[in-house]
């Protein structure tokens, strides 16, 4: 299956689901193309069968594209940054940046910083055996990139973000 | 059916066909008669294939052996020009046939190089005769044993008209050769069934070039047959893409037989679309029989309710070198039942031979059933060969993706069936073909879901 005939199913369905007409051929590529334009992709992309001999790089990009294209108003991106090298990185963080919006939530899972270095969080949270340990600003990564899990694991840390962390839950 | 056994005449149910013989075509040709009379002789012997013969295990014709046969009757092509103008998309020359016979209002032909011929076989025959008779029926009586059955039998006997195909060498003709065959069948009297039996010779000359569609349609209305038989001689170099689309009317009963016999270095593309029909059967073989020659087979069956779709394929490798590409899928719903039988004869001269074959499908319901069946037979001691057949459901995990980009179940459902057919119709050629199949499944798999839910299945 072509990879642009399942985006246009994806979003003619999001789009009679909220009563809104559906997008032809036309209007959709046109608007594709400016999806791949906004995040630097090749439109090659589009008509690829979908993840078929994408590699891991290639299906994360879709993702991205396939994000940029539905427009969620939530978006979970469990360890989008795995597997990535540089260049792929870049892209999705670009894709990522250009869908920030203020009415959009973005949570990133990420085990490293290095993501971080691409995409600035408003809020870091955490996660210490399936309960949020710490929040607090971007500052929160740098800090726990440096000193490791172990410092929230054993309460070292101090406490300032704690409350701001289940106030965000 | 007691319909038929109170008819009288079911004494012979070919007398309506038999009592017409003298107004086909060439009957005035001794060699032709003879040809014809021995078929009929043949067939009075053999009768109908029956399952218990092999090659028709799981394809019963009971439904049209209890059959009276009649010839299709004469439609003024005034009534048939709606019907064409719907089936002629794709754009060069056309030939129509209406119930068995060429219809040249309705036909055009775009202007061709001097020796290239297209015409009716029935006017060819009338011109010139002498060279037709191998082309038609081989040098000897039966010479052709492997092909030979009941149907055959009786298109020998029985054939009505047809195209006659002859690219002279070295000319190139892009622009796609449509031949379309209308049946238009009235309810007929006497408790008979309208038949028409089609046959076409193609002759593809030394390094000429050439895409040719053999379109079988119907309009709807009751039970008819076809019975076809095309022969296809490519000789040296000669590249021909071949397309043969099925889309009879809903209670038809379709058997054709497609030979191709291949010299050296030549090309072929055979493409089977069997996308209508109650009963369908196509017995598709080729003879690669000069080094260097290739060969791809492609086909695709789509079958719902209690539609039965048969593909015989047969390649003989008889010379060194050749290369043979067979890829077939089906999609088969409710009762549908689809039969693959994908012969690969490697002969004891054809060292470095190629085959590859391949048989997918993808089964919708729990009464769909397909009888898959690969038979390579290798007498050649070094030769690449490869085969495999798959017989699978829609991927939950592919469904579940989709579901969680938002798209509904039965959206979903389509859209993978599609994918799954995709990958024989994106080989589609030419163009306009692959539009017209790509348009067929949507309209096919949009209407399904509808149209189950409200009206029965048939039980024809």
């Amino acid at each position: 299956m072509a990879n642009i005939y399942l985006l246009k199913a994806a979003l003619n369905a999001q789009r009679k689901h909220r009563g809104e007409s559906e997008l032809d051929a036309m209007d959709f590529l046109a608007l594709v193309r400016d999806k791949l334009r906004l995040m630097d992709m090749d439109e090659s992309l589009l008509y690829r069968a979908v993840n078929q001999g994408f590699s891991g790089g290639e299906k994360k990009r879709n993702e991205i594209l396939q994000m940029a294209v539905l427009e969620p108003r939530l978006a979970i991106l469990d360890e989008t940054d795995s597997g990535l090298d540089i260049d792929a990185l870049q892209v999705v963080a670009n894709g990522v940046n250009s869908l920030r919006r203020e009415d959009r939530a973005i949570i990133l899972v990420t085990h490293y910083q290095r993501l971080l270095d691409h995409i600035r969080p408003d809020r870091v949270h955490v996660l210490a055996q399936g309960r949020i340990a710490r929040s607090g600003g971007p500052e929160l990564a740098l800090a726990l990139e440096e000193r490791g899990y172990g410092w929230v694991e054993s309460g070292e840390a101090a406490d300032a973000g704690a409350e701001e962390g289940r106030a965000a839950t | 059916m007691s319909a038929f056994t109170t008819n009288p005449l079911s004494a012979d149910p070919l007398a309506a066909l038999a009592a017409c013989q003298t107004q086909l075509p060439g009957s005035a040709l001794p060699w032709l008669r003879r040809r014809r009379d021995a078929a009929s002789a043949r067939f009075a012997e053999t009768g109908f294939p029956t399952t218990r013969d092999e090659d028709w295990k799981y394809t019963s014709v009971a439904a049209i052996a209890r059959r009276a046969f009649a010839p299709a009757a004469a439609v003024p092509p005034a009534r048939v020009q709606r019907a064409v103008s719907a089936f002629d998309f794709v754009g060069g020359s056309l030939l129509v046939f209406v119930n068995g016979h060429h219809v040249p209002a309705l036909s055009r032909l775009h202007e061709l190089p001097a020796g290239t011929v297209i015409d009716s076989l029935a006017a060819r025959l009338a011109r010139e005769s002498a060279e037709l008779e191998t082309l038609l029926y081989g040098p000897q009586d039966g010479d052709d044993a492997s092909v030979s059955n009941g149907f055959t039998l009786l298109n020998d006997a029985y054939w009505s008209d047809g195209a006659f195909i002859a690219i002279a060498p070295a000319v190139v003709i892009d622009a796609p050769i449509h031949l379309l065959f209308v049946t238009m069948a009235d309810e007929a009297g006497q408790g008979t069934t309208a038949a028409t039996f089609v046959r076409n010779l193609i002759r593809v000359g030394r390094g000429a070039r050439a895409n040719v569609i053999e379109h079988y349609v119907g309009v709807q209305g009751p039970a008819y047959l076809t019975d076809a038989h095309t022969r296809v001689v490519a000789e040296e170099g000669a590249v021909l893409n071949h397309c043969k689309l099925q889309e009879e009317a809903a209670r038809a009963f379709h058997i054709a037989t497609l030979q191709f016999a291949q010299s050296r270095a030549s090309r072929v593309v055979s493409q089977s679309f069997a996308l209508g029909a109650q009963l369908s059967r196509n017995d598709i073989a080729t003879r690669l029989d000069g080094e260097d020659c290739e060969a791809t087979l492609l086909g695709l069956y789509v079958g719902d309710r209690r539609r039965h779709i048969d593909h015989h394929t047969r390649i003989d490798h008889l010379q060194p070198r050749c290369t043979s590409r067979e890829h077939y899928k089906g999609v088969l719903d409710d009762a549908a039942r689809a039969v693959f039988n994908g012969r690969v004869l490697v002969h004891r001269d054809a060292q470095h031979s190629d085959a590859e074959q391949a048989n997918h499908n993808l089964l919708l319901s729990d009464d769909a059933e397909v009888d898959t069946k690969p038979q390579l037979e290798i007498y050649a001691d070094d030769v690449k060969c490869s085969h495999g057949a798959t017989v699978g459901q829609i991927d939950a995990e592919q469904r579940y993706y989709l579901r969680t980009r938002g798209i509904d179940d039965a959206t979903a459902r389509a859209m993978l069936i599609r994918a799954f057919a995709d990958e024989i119709v994106a080989q589609a050629e030419p163009a306009p073909l692959r539009t017209r199949l790509e348009a067929w499944l949507g309209t096919h798999l949009a209407t399904h879901d509808k149209e189950r839910t409200c009206k029965e299945l048939e039980t024809s």
